[in-house]
């Protein structure tokens, strides 16, 4: 109830920045135009736009990171003519998701040691090996690992844009591809003047399975050896309906 | 301002992506519907005219259109426990299965799957299972395939020669040496149980760790290596193969959560109907020309593999999520 109430004061503020800019108001309001997406059989991937308005003139960055896991890098090596996976690193809590866009250029409105405290860009992304800080050798690992992000869509490869209409309203497009990874997302949105933020937010986003292909993945999850015994009998099912068709010839 | 143009025609990146597009639950991919049917019709045709099951195109091919390899394994496994049930109804119908042989194979490819489904599970977690299924591929397709031009050439150019001699019935070895003798009335056959055992236990690895029936090792091992009469030799395989593939299926999708129902499916749909169109194809080519036809598919995917596996990967790095 007091979440929806903010909810709809944020609403209000948002509204009463438009018409004057009150001192008192909130120096930055943001919103998505959803809060969920949902991944059903047809997915093909979305966009949600993340808007909102500022209490007077300033830059805004807005970073999309996705639900962390512990991704494991391997390099592979010629063995005997072969190619195989020699070395690894893991890296812990690495979002599997990131996007960020801003209204300028990032090197132009902030710090490095801004985009360093607050991760803003791929380069600044805080990727630390599970087995302790990083060291000199551990470097190609994290760059081969943000490449492959960036090859699978998972990471941006460039700086989106935040479009600002006149001088306090803004918006940008949010795209998730196919492959866009499910759990709880957080926008972080920062406003920043004279190269240092001076406010943020932060809104959550669910990326989430739903309907048929949620409950076949949940079952599949929790239930696995009944998954296993229906996915044995479907086919089976299958197999001697598809030759009932055929069985005079 | 000059006249009004129509704006050019710019891609819409929802149609251009294919209306038919499926999310695959388990694989956590979109793929095209009409791709994944046509494959499934391409493998069931091979099926078809070759009597296996075609596993060995399928898993590879899966892998290559973007499943990930542990899924497209499993996966296989899944849709080759229908294809096989189709199969073995249209044999049963013919009397060529032999139930006795098929459960004596099935006993040693038990036993055989547990193992391989804990090898795999064991090596995806050190990071080799993709070097383990591409080394086991080359090896066995390379031999296989090999050995069978060799002897389906042979047995061509025999074929031409007016006045060829005739084969012996029945040729006797060590193996006829072994303990354990069962009779087959089926197959017309008293053998050392052992021998089945043993082949259906190498199979079920097979199963577990390619995605594979086995039905191109099965079916010349049976022949050559058992003695079976060739009529019985595509059910009584296919028969085993609904239970190894069933097992490698219900473990997979306890150890390792990489059984894409869906996937099988449409595999299975677009497999159906091209194994029905295979077999009425294959049922007009000669034996042989039909094994050098095989034979010459099977090392053209062992070379693919092997080059794949020697040239200097275009990336040096790979990532995998921490289970």
């Amino acid at each position: 109830m007091r979440r929806a109430a903010a909810r709809a004061l944020s609403a209000l503020a948002l509204l009463a920045g438009l018409a004057a800019a009150p001192a008192a108001a909130e120096p930055l309001v943001a919103d998505l135009t959803s809060h969920l997406i949902g991944i059903t059989g047809s997915f093909t991937g979305d966009s949600v736009v993340l808007f909102g308005a500022t209490d007077g003139p300033g830059d805004v960055v807005v970073v999309v990171r996705g639900p962390e896991r512990d991704i494991v890098v391997r390099r592979k090596r010629q063995v005997a003519g072969i190619w195989v996976n020699a070395k690894e690193e893991t890296f812990a809590a690495v979002p599997s998701f990131y996007r960020i866009a801003s209204s300028r250029p990032l090197d132009a409105i902030t710090t490095p040691a801004v985009r360093a405290f607050h991760q803003l860009g791929v380069d600044d992304l805080r990727l630390v090996p599970t087995r302790g800080p990083l060291r000199p050798e551990d470097q190609p690992f994290r760059a081969a690992l943000i490449e492959e992000q960036q090859r699978d869509n998972l990471f941006g490869k460039t700086v989106g844009k935040v479009d600002f209409l006149g001088d306090r309203l803004f918006r940008t497009t949010i795209r998730f591809p196919s492959n866009v990874p499910t759990g709880a997302y957080l926008v972080q949105v920062f406003l920043i003047r004279d190269k240092s933020v001076v406010a943020g937010q932060t809104t959550p986003l669910a990326v989430s399975k739903i309907g048929l292909d949620a409950e076949v993945y949940d079952f599949a999850d929790r239930r696995s050896a009944a998954y296993g015994v229906i996915a044995v009998l479907t086919a089976m099912v299958a197999g001697w309906l598809a030759s009932l068709p055929f069985r005079h010839a | 301002m000059g006249p009004v143009r129509a704006p050019p025609a710019l891609p819409n990146p929802s149609t251009s992506a294919g209306p038919m597009e499926i999310y695959l639950p388990i694989a956590e991919v979109s793929l095209d519907v009409l791709v994944l049917l046509a494959l499934g019709g391409v493998v069931g045709f091979l099926s078809g005219v070759f009597g296996v099951g075609g596993g060995f195109l399928l898993t590879p091919f899966l892998i290559f259109i973007g499943v990930p390899p542990t899924v497209a394994v499993a996966s296989s496994a899944n849709q080759l426990v229908g294809a096989s049930v189709s199969g073995v109804l249209a044999h049963w119908r013919r009397g060529n299965v032999d139930f006795k042989m098929g459960g004596v194979l099935l006993a040693g490819g038990f036993v055989g799957s547990l193992l391989g489904v804990w090898l795999f599970s064991l090596l995806r977690r050190v990071g080799q299972i993709e070097l383990v299924i591409n080394l086991s591929y080359i090896l066995l397709l390379g031999t296989l395939g090999g050995l069978m031009l060799i002897e389906g050439t042979r047995a061509f150019l025999r074929g031409r020669k007016p006045g060829a001699g005739r084969r012996k019935l029945h040729q006797h070895n060590w193996v006829h040496g072994l303990p354990l003798k069962m009779r087959f009335r089926r197959s017309k056959l008293y053998i050392s149980a052992l021998l089945p055992l043993g082949l259906g236990f190498f199979i079920g690895i097979l199963s577990a760790i390619m995605g594979v029936g086995g039905g191109f090792v099965m079916v010349p091992a049976m022949i050559y290596t058992l003695g079976m009469p060739t009529a019985v030799v595509p059910g009584t395989s296919l028969f085993q193969i609904i239970f190894v593939a069933a097992t490698v299926t219900i473990l997979q999708a306890i150890n390792n959560r990489t059984v894409d129902l869906v996937l099988a499916l449409l595999l299975l749909v677009g497999g159906v109907i091209g194994a029905q169109i295979g077999s009425r194809m294959g049922s007009r080519l000669r034996g042989e020309q039909l094994r050098i036809m095989l034979a010459l598919l099977v090392l053209a995917v062992a070379i693919k593999l092997t080059f794949d596996m020697t040239a200097t990967p275009a990336h040096l790095y790979s990532t995998a999520f921490v289970q």
